[in-house]
């Protein structure tokens, strides 16, 4: 029992430093890519319901193409793929090396996941909200602009929330893929650990553990933030 | 003089109106014109750069006549393809079968799991409970990592009782943390579906003396599978994306065998051959679960 208190450790001989790089590292991802994703998916449902053919087509090639590919491959894709194009724009140019950063592929490839998804979940947030909020809007004389922020918005943040408050969960749990090309995140961390102090059990568990922790973490501040939504909604 | 008489001075002959039947060009026309062009540019780019990664080239020979051309050749020389094709194949119906098998032991997990997450008794729903928030709050990752290098650390306990041999391989550990992961959220989707069934259903057919296990399996059951029928198909989905991580764990599924082909070669086309493969792979059971879905519930239509 010593022992692994003295693996899990914070000194020299412990891992506990480590793990918690670690863990800021895959809380600091998933919540970088959080906005990203955000935005991306909101722009991408806007695309889906506009009465523009091409648009429409547009977007849900990107829908199909990012809900169909596994996260895995996505990230080999951005990362593999982003390198090799620029390598080979930036020789054009003479310079001689480039390297994509893992944190950025990373993220780029979770906010393109996250946001597929998240265009799902507004649209049939969008598909809630009843034609009269627009028509009362418009017999007010707000401007197009304004209806969508002060209007149609605030209801569509409350009425996605459950499936946004899934998608996170989702992207907390995906950012484990990082590791694989190379991102100090708490799995890789843990992979180290387990390889030096040939203790795999227990840095899995506890690594297994800390995204439970994290996961328990975030349904505490969701159901803040549902409440928060849900204000306005009469009490039962 | 006629009433309309008047009238005909101030009423000039009006030319018939226009039609404007072309769409002007708004903003939304020319994003989505951009981007359904830039994703036409990037399939082409794609298809280009397959073709010139496989040294695709045609030969055309001229002449003064009339066809112009007298003999059109297309020629090619396919390394990749011809190396790495079969495995690739090879790996595809791997990753088939890994999804196959977990589905199914997952669900002959699932049902004692969601009957024991709705059991009276605390310390069976507990227990469920334990299971499935750990398998659906993890990476599946860290599942398959700690299943197999974390029996490592238990090796000499698991010879002693002579389980060792499922440990060292990894298929086996790939399947087992495949099952339990989906096993968790099938039992989760049966739960929450046998919960959707009205209790009138269970009372009706107590009233009628049937017995329990009889009203679970012929009245609420096919209800329940009937509500369950997105989700499922969602998990399958879920499923075939999660089995890329097998091929961390040095297994050659399909995400495997591409990336042992991209790591000899360097050669991009194998990533893009996996997506393609993939991505076939999800459209066809979305649109074959779709049509699936319509039969099943076609008697629900109104």
């Amino acid at each position: 029992m010593e022992e692994y208190l003295t693996l899990l450790s914070f000194g020299p001989n412990g891992w506990g430093d480590e793990i918690l790089l670690g863990t800021k590292m895959t809380v600091g991802l998933a919540l970088a890519t959080l906005p990203v994703g955000f935005i991306l998916g909101l722009m991408v449902a806007l695309a889906k319901r506009s009465q523009e053919p091409s648009l429409r087509a547009a977007a849900n090639v990107y829908t199909t193409i990012f809900r169909g590919l596994p996260e895995l491959l996505t990230l080999f894709l951005v990362y593999y793929g982003v390198q090799i194009l620029v390598q080979s724009a930036v020789q054009y140019f003479g310079y001689e090396h480039f390297e994509v950063n893992a944190f950025v592929a990373g993220m780029v490839a979770l906010a393109l996941v996250f946001s597929s998804y998240a265009s799902e979940a507004f649209l049939s947030a969008f598909k809630a909200i009843p034609q009269g909020q627009y028509e009362g809007a418009y017999a007010l004389g707000i401007s197009r602009t304004k209806t969508f922020w002060l209007v149609i918005f605030p209801q569509l943040i409350r009425l996605s929330l459950a499936a946004l408050n899934n998608l996170w969960l989702v992207l907390l749990k995906d950012t484990a893929l990082v590791s694989i090309i190379g991102l100090n995140d708490l799995i890789r961390y843990s992979n180290t650990a387990a390889r030096v102090s040939k203790e795999p059990f227990l840095f899995f568990s506890v690594a297994c553990a800390i995204y439970l922790v994290l996961a328990m973490l975030s349904s505490v501040g969701l159901s803040r933030i549902e409440k928060w939504a849900n204000r306005g909604e009469v009490s039962k | 003089m006629s009433m309309s008489e008047p009238f005909k001075d101030y009423i000039a002959p009006s030319s018939p109106p226009v039609v404007h039947n072309a769409r002007g060009w708004n903003a939304e026309r020319i994003i989505g014109t951009t981007w359904l062009f830039l994703w036409i540019v990037m399939g082409v780019g794609l298809l280009w750069f397959m073709l010139v990664s496989n040294n695709v080239a045609l030969h055309v020979s001229w002449q003064e006549q009339f066809p112009y051309f007298a003999h059109v050749e297309l020629s090619s020389d396919a390394h990749f393809i011809n190396k790495y094709a079969s495995k690739l194949l090879k790996g595809f119906f791997l990753t088939l079968q890994l999804v196959g098998l977990s589905l199914i032991i997952g669900a002959m997990i699932s049902l004692p799991v969601a009957a024991m997450r709705m059991s009276n008794i605390p310390v069976l729903s507990q227990v469920a409970y334990v299971y499935v928030y750990f398998f659906r709050g993890t990476p599946l990752l860290a599942q398959t990592f700690l299943i197999y290098y974390g029996s490592g650390s238990f090796m000499h306990f698991f010879k002693d009782i002579g389980v060792w041999w499922f440990f060292r391989d990894a298929w086996n550990c790939a399947v087992l943390a495949f099952s339990l992961n989906t096993g968790a959220y099938q039992a989760e989707i049966l739960r929450g579906a046998i919960r959707s069934i009205p209790k009138g259903q269970w009372e009706a057919a107590d009233a009628l003396g049937l017995s329990r296990i009889v009203t679970f399996f012929k009245i609420i059951l096919p209800q329940a599978l009937i509500v369950s029928l997105r989700p499922y198909g969602n998990e399958i989905i879920l499923m075939i994306k999660g089995s890329a991580i097998a091929s961390i764990i040095t297994i050659l599924d399909l995400m495997g065998e591409t990336r042992r082909a991209f790591s000899r070669t360097f050669d991009f086309q194998a990533y893009l051959w996996a997506a393609f493969a993939y991505l076939i792979m999800v459209e066809f059971l979305r649109r074959v679960w779709e049509l699936f879905e319509k039969r099943l519930t076609r008697h629900l239509k109104r």
